[in-house]
């Protein structure tokens, strides 16, 4: 795959999502469309059950869209397997979840090394990259520290740093602050930020709260399946 | 990618060490049976095979009776004599010696000491015939065995028995009223094939023994004869040849069966040992079953396991996980899982078989390719039956597992 510079890096093209069949049918997603360029910092916004995370999990390449099209680096994930799409997350995205996800039992390195491990690196570079990440985070001398012995807030950095340390293209992030309090939450916003404008990751965050939207440079905001406003005056043109 | 599955297992074996050991039991037993009841098979089979090589490989026994199965004979049968052995000797150019023996159990004394043996009449080719090495002394020779002469030699058994430390070359013994001069001590042989004490034994001139030892109405009585087979000649052919001079000599009819039997030690060593076979192969069977047993063991934990790690996988997929790459480390992981088991029964067995074979008494073989084998069979087991739940685990769908509570 050739990264198209010229391109959006995102482009959804009249995305519906339906879950179920027949009576219990439901549609998730009504017909979305929206471009994000590389670089951007997007925060999702809108009530529950609007359809934020059916929009992530297919940007993330989890799922499919039930129809429409979704352009990846101007590839059509859409038409892609399950394991072209695993390769797609591998090599070009990063996870952030609510949940955080780590690995029980397992030091904050060995969880920090696990995207590396895919990838098929050295040991010693796995290890090297890990450190880094774990740097970036502001987690120095927490590597051998498991998920357990960790606060919520350092373990949602070790979730991030698992998240970057591939240097991914795009970092997707749903409600990485709510399961914080709000000074963590502020730490977890300005390391985004960071990422976002240091590293030129595109980070795309979904959050329900208004201050930490606040951070983002734009922001979609979903409404019953559909993008009912978006602030950014860079549109995907039609 | 299969090494870093390795490590994976390996690691989530040591988190769950206490699990994972008692996961394997069913393989752990299943193994250590196996490889104990081939060792222990094995020690038999040495052991029944030096046995039989220790009478003479080229031994023709010929018993009365119809043989019903190895050494066993069964309803009346006539006795042989003396002239039997001439006949066979005289017919027979094979047969390069020939013995006979009677025997009856006695109370044997000497001085104060005394024990319960039976006391053998037999010729001065015994030793040649038997393979007998003498530990002192002589064996009795032609002279003594025409006069009667009361003389007699000892196995090691009775020799302990009757002299504690001092030789008994000289020494008389007495049984059944008759006192009896040691002339000699034979060498131990231990345990015969069928387990009876080779050395507990007095041997002494047929003649002698017909005379004074043997009862009244069995005076002429020959019990069994012994016949060695001269080098480079088939023991088969020559077992055939005695029955048929046997059948002759006692003028049977073509429709009247044998009333008696020859055999040679081949084929008591193949009766023995194909009894041993089917005991191994029988416990085999059982070990298999256990093995089965773990295998199920295993499939159960690992289903447990992929449950209980459901946002784990969902997580691994999310990051880019192939569902083959998960397939495969949750078969390493159930395949580490039974090797682990196997290699436990396999240090288990060696214990287990090396005690058992010490209070038995019988000699430590160790058989390399069975412990192969049984380790490839555990972990074979684990591919078997950890495919099963690894597939559920590859199959997972990310977004579902990481939901998962
Ligand atoms: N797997 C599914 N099967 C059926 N319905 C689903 C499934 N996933 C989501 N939905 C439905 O789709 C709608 C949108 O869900 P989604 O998770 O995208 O909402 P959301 O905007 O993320 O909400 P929240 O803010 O609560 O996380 C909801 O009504 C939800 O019930
Ligand atoms: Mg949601």
């Amino acid at each position: 795959m050739s990264q198209r510079l010229d391109g959006p890096l995102i482009a959804l093209r009249g995305v519906t999502k339906t879950y179920g069949s027949g009576q219990a049918a439901f549609q998730a997603l009504k017909g979305v469309d929206f471009d994000i360029a590389a670089g951007e910092f997007v925060a999702v916004m809108g009530p529950s059950g609007s359809g934020k995370s059916t929009v992530m999990n297919i940007l993330g390449c989890l799922d499919v869209p039930s129809s429409g099209e979704y352009l990846f680096l101007g590839e059509h994930v859409e038409n892609l397997s399950r394991d072209q799409r695993a390769l797609l997350r591998r090599h070009y995205l990063g996870f952030v979840f609510q949940g955080f996800n780590l690995l029980a039992r397992t030091t904050a390195l060995e969880n920090v090394e696990l995207p590396l491990l895919y990838r098929g690196l050295p040991l010693a570079e796995r290890h090297a990259k890990a450190r880094a990440a774990l740097d970036l985070v502001g987690l120095t001398g927490w590597e051998h520290h498991t998920p357990a012995e960790l606060s919520g807030g350092q373990q949602q950095r070790v979730a991030i740093a698992r998240a970057i340390v591939t240097q991914p293209t795009l970092l997707l992030a749903d409600e990485p602050t709510g399961n914080l309090d709000s000074e963590r939450s502020v730490e977890i916003m300005q390391l985004l930020t960071g990422l976002n404008r240091e590293h030129g990751i595109t980070v795309l965050m979904v959050t329900h709260e208004p201050e930490m939207a606040a951070w983002a440079s734009r922001t979609l905001r979903f409404a019953d399946g559909v993008v009912g406003h978006d602030t950014s005056s860079f549109m995907g043109a039609d | 990618m299969i090494w870093n599955a390795l490590l994976l297992a390996l690691r989530e074996i040591r988190r769950n060490l206490m699990r994972a050991s008692l996961t394997v039991l069913g393989i752990v037993i299943g193994v250590a049976a196996v490889i104990t009841m081939v060792t222990l098979g094995n020690g038999a089979t040495a052991q029944i095979t030096a046995q039989v090589s220790s009478l003479g490989s080229n031994l023709v026994i010929v018993r009365p009776g119809q043989r019903m199965s190895p050494g066993q004979a069964a309803g009346w049968a006539p006795a042989f004599k003396e002239d039997d052995l001439a006949a066979i000797l005289e017919a027979i150019p094979a047969v390069r010696s020939a013995t006979g023996t009677a025997q009856r159990g006695s109370s044997v004394s000497y001085l104060a000491e005394s024990t319960y043996t039976p006391v053998i009449g037999t010729t001065p080719s015994y030793p040649e015939v038997g393979n007998w090495a003498l530990a002192e002394g002589r064996f009795f020779h032609d002279g003594e065995q025409r006069a009667g002469r009361s003389v007699c030699v000892l196995g090691e058994s009775v020799r302990k028995a009757l002299f504690s430390g001092t030789s008994p070359v000289g020494e008389k013994i007495r049984f059944r009223g008759m006192s009896c001069e040691v002339i000699g001590v034979l060498a131990p042989k231990g345990q015969s094939a069928m387990g009876q004490d080779q050395d507990d034994v007095v041997l002494m001139p047929l003649k002698a023994y017909q005379r004074r030892v043997a009862g009244r109405r069995s005076r002429q009585d020959i019990g069994s004869l012994m016949l060695s087979v001269r080098d480079g000649m088939s023991t088969e052919k020559v077992v055939k040849e005695v029955s048929a001079l046997m059948r002759e000599r006692r003028a049977l009819a073509p429709n009247e069966s044998d009333n008696f039997s020859v055999f040679d030690t081949k084929q008591i060593a193949d009766a023995l040992s194909s009894t041993t076979r089917i005991l191994t192969a029988l416990l085999g069977a059982v070990a298999a079953v256990s093995l089965l047993v773990g295998g199920i063991g295993i499939m159960n934990i690992m289903l447990v396991s992929v449950t209980e790690r459901t946002r784990e996988i969902g997580t691994r997929l999310a990051i880019g996980a192939l569902e083959s790459e998960v397939l495969l480390q949750f078969l390493v992981e159930a395949v580490a899982l039974s090797s682990f088991g196997g290699l436990l029964g396999i240090a288990l067995a060696l214990i287990a078989s090396f005690g058992l074979t010490q209070a038995m008494n019988l000699p430590f073989v160790l058989d390399v390719e069975i412990m192969l084998l049984a380790f490839a069979v555990s972990a074979g087991i684990g591919v078997l039956f950890g495919f099963v739940p690894a597939r559920r685990a590859a199959r997972l769908d990310p977004i579902e597992a990481l939901r998962h509570e």
